[in-house]
């Protein structure tokens, strides 16, 4: 589904990334950790499209294609999925007006000749999936992320991968600064979208720690380190990794 | 001033008024601060037939400009109301709605009428308080006005009367002769509440290069009254419009206003706290896009005891232009327990325009409290990203930021004018993607 071949990134003509490749197939669970500064982030950017970094080498294929040349936003409505590390705080908007219309746009890409969705059957199904969630209900009223816990911006975050349905969801340290609750329901979202889409929706999981693996069982763990994988394995490496670290790979 | 006099039929004591403002005119310099006036050529103004003649519009339907139609149907006027937008045609449609409306009104002894009309039906009222509040010497474009003005509005709310709709120069504009020089006077007796919308959010095109347009509010002891507007003049005109009320005692005046249109606006409405109690509210947001300046603000005099202010203005820079916050606060020695809170926050959208805020606060009574907050902040890379993320194409996702910017304003604008607002917002920000 996600296929990253031999990918150089530079950000103000400094490497970030050097040569990266990676695969992911359908319904897969990749995570990928590494140490501070390895270019993590940089991979999740860069995969979503963010126009500071300057591809230097190499190509990213989603479905077959190249998606170096497509917008942010045709890369979310084609099923690729960013839940940031560092949401950002919108003012004046409410989650769920944006909820609105990042679904109107989702499904208008997927059935251009259908009418728009009406607001209260959105509604209505937003408040089904904040219930599985177990959000208050005022939640989708507040100002998009504005003011809210470390917690609850996971959980937005959960909730836009949720009403987005995508086939892919890339997670960008999303265990960080949870606690051991916070965690568990972000990671019980997650599961819950997962059983919820019509075909199995895979994710690319960067983390610093094993404790959210415990939560979802990754089929495969990457290491980076100085912008390169220097070593993949199946979930038993993630425990061999807990034990030594990653400082002598 | 003999020949617009005479035009109106005035009586002789406008005339009078009209010839004192005409010498405080050419006696007076031209303002020397704020954006450059010195284009203005006074001798090439047409002061009046235009706007009796051609009523700040055009002849017919064919003759309104291509980019000005675009522009009403991308607003969704209906088409009768365009026509009448642009100046075409004499009569509003809705004339029947509006006279049900006067019928409402004039059984409450609510006033509402044309200026001119009034001069001629309640010359007491208007002898009483016309420029009362506004002198024609206040300054040079205020004796102008003095000197040329036409048209505007008359509205006269009698004591304890409470006026729950909202009156709208919109249902009274029969015809486009909001010339340049319209005033708008406004008298709350005691204990009245009421609720003026000016403009309306759909651009004014004529040949006009000055608007100089004055309102007056005298807002009587424990009344409340709400003035909102929404400017949008074509972009070769320069709004220099002067806004004032007087508060009385425990009364509250509300100044809600947008500012899209001009090429260069100069706008500080004014309010007086007259009275012990007396509150002010100012609420606005200026657009200044490609060759525009906007120049805008609020004045505040606090001279009654226990008097407070608040000032909340947002202001977008676009396309090479200019927003500029300029801010008047007086507290008089008077003014004991003086309350004011100023909050402008600008928001600049792209590297080649350009925000400021120019504040001038004078405290003379030490028990005053006063609260001077501004921020500026750019359209940001990472917030239209997260947005875009989620699918929501890039010119979308900037107008959503700029929406919601300005959301705790527009919220405060009536139905109709905050979906127009957002609309016009939507417009100005098409294009802004390579």
């Amino acid at each position: 589904m996600l296929e990253i071949k031999n990918l150089h990134v530079s950000i103000d003509d400094k490497p970030v990334l050097n040569g990266v490749d990676l695969k992911i197939n359908s319904g897969e669970v990749h995570a990928m950790m590494g140490p501070n500064g390895a270019g993590k982030s940089t991979l999740t950017n860069v995969i979503m499209g963010h126009p500071k970094y300057t591809i230097t080498q190499g190509d990213i294929l989603f479905n077959g294609k190249s998606i170096l040349d497509l917008e942010p936003h045709e890369r979310s409505l084609m099923g690729l999925f960013l839940a940031f590390q560092h949401p950002k705080e919108i003012g004046g908007i409410t989650l769920e007006e944006f909820l609105l219309a990042a679904y109107r746009a989702k499904q208008k890409h997927l059935h251009p000749d259908n009418p728009p969705v009406l607001v209260f059957r959105f509604k209505k199904m937003l408040k089904e999936l904040m219930e599985k969630f177990k959000m208050e209900k005022k939640f989708a009223s507040r100002y998009l992320n504005q003011g809210f816990s470390g917690g609850e911006k996971k959980k937005s975050e959960m909730l836009q991968m949720a009403v987005l349905k995508p086939s892919l969801a890339i997670m960008d340290e999303t265990d960080s600064g949870l606690d051991v609750d916070a965690l568990k329901a972000v990671c019980d979202g997650i599961q819950q979208v997962q059983r919820d889409s019509e075909k199995p929706m895979g994710v690319l999981m960067i983390t610093h720690y094993q404790r959210i693996l415990k939560h979802l069982e990754p089929d495969h763990v990457h290491v980076l380190k100085d912008g390169k994988i220097i070593q993949s394995g199946g979930k038993e490496f993630a425990h061999e990794l807990e034990k030594n670290g990653y400082e002598n790979l | 001033m003999e020949f617009i006099s005479k035009d109106k039929n005035e009586p002789d004591w406008m005339l009078a008024h009209r010839l004192r403002a005409f010498d405080h005119f050419n006696n007076m310099p031209m303002p020397t601060w704020g954006p450059d006036l010195s284009v203005l050529n006074f001798d090439e103004i047409c002061f009046f037939a235009k706007a009796a003649d051609k009523k700040g519009g055009f002849d017919s339907w064919e003759e309104v400009p291509q980019e000005i139609k675009y522009t009403f149907e991308r607003l969704g006027i209906p088409e009768a109301e365009r026509a009448v937008l642009a100046g075409v045609g004499a009569q509003y449609e809705s004339e029947a709605i509006y006279h049900s409306l006067e019928k409402e009104l004039s059984d409450l002894g609510v006033i509402f009428t044309d200026l001119d009309v009034a001069v001629h039906e309640h010359p007491e009222l208007v002898k009483k308080y016309f420029m009362k509040c506004v002198p024609a010497n206040d300054h040079k474009f205020a004796a102008l006005h003095g000197a040329v003005w036409s048209g505007g509005t008359f509205l006269y709310i009698p004591k304890g009367v409470e006026v729950k709709k909202p009156l709208q120069s919109y249902f009274r504009m029969n015809a486009i002769n909001m010339g340049q020089f319209e005033h708008t006077l406004i008298i709350i007796e005691d204990g009245a509440t009421g609720h003026y919308i000016e403009g309306c959010s759909a651009p004014k095109y004529g040949s006009q290069a000055l608007h100089a347009g004055c309102v007056e509010v005298f807002v009587g002891e424990g009344s409340k009254f709400r003035y909102s507007s929404v400017e949008n003049w074509s972009r070769d005109t320069y709004n220099l419009n002067t806004k004032r009320a007087i508060i009385e005692k425990d009364a509250t005046m509300e100044w809600v206003g947008g500012n899209m249109g001009s090429g260069v606006t100069m706008l500080y409405p004014c309010s007086i706290l007259k009275g012990d109690g007396a509150r002010a509210d100012h609420l606005g947001i200026a657009f200044a896009n490609e060759g525009q300046t906007q120049d805008t603000g609020a004045k505040i005099f606090h001279i009654g005891k226990n008097t407070s202010s608040k000032v909340t203005m947002k202001s977008l820079s676009k396309g090479g232009g200019t927003s500029i916050y300029r801010g008047e606060l007086h507290v008089a020695k008077t003014a004991d327990n003086a309350i004011s809170q100023v909050e402008c926050d600008a928001l600049i959208l792209d590297p080649i325009s350009a925000s400021d805020t120019i504040p001038n606060i004078k405290v003379n009574n030490q028990t005053a409290t006063i609260n001077h907050e501004a921020r500026v902040g750019r359209l940001n890379e990472e917030d239209i990203f997260y947005l875009t993320s989620r699918g929501i194409p890039q010119e979308e996702a900037e107008a959503m930021i700029v929406n919601g910017f300005i959301d705790p304003i527009v919220r405060e604008l009536p139905m109709e004018y905050a979906v127009e607002m957002n609309r016009l917002i939507e417009l100005e920000m098409e294009g802004s993607v390579g």
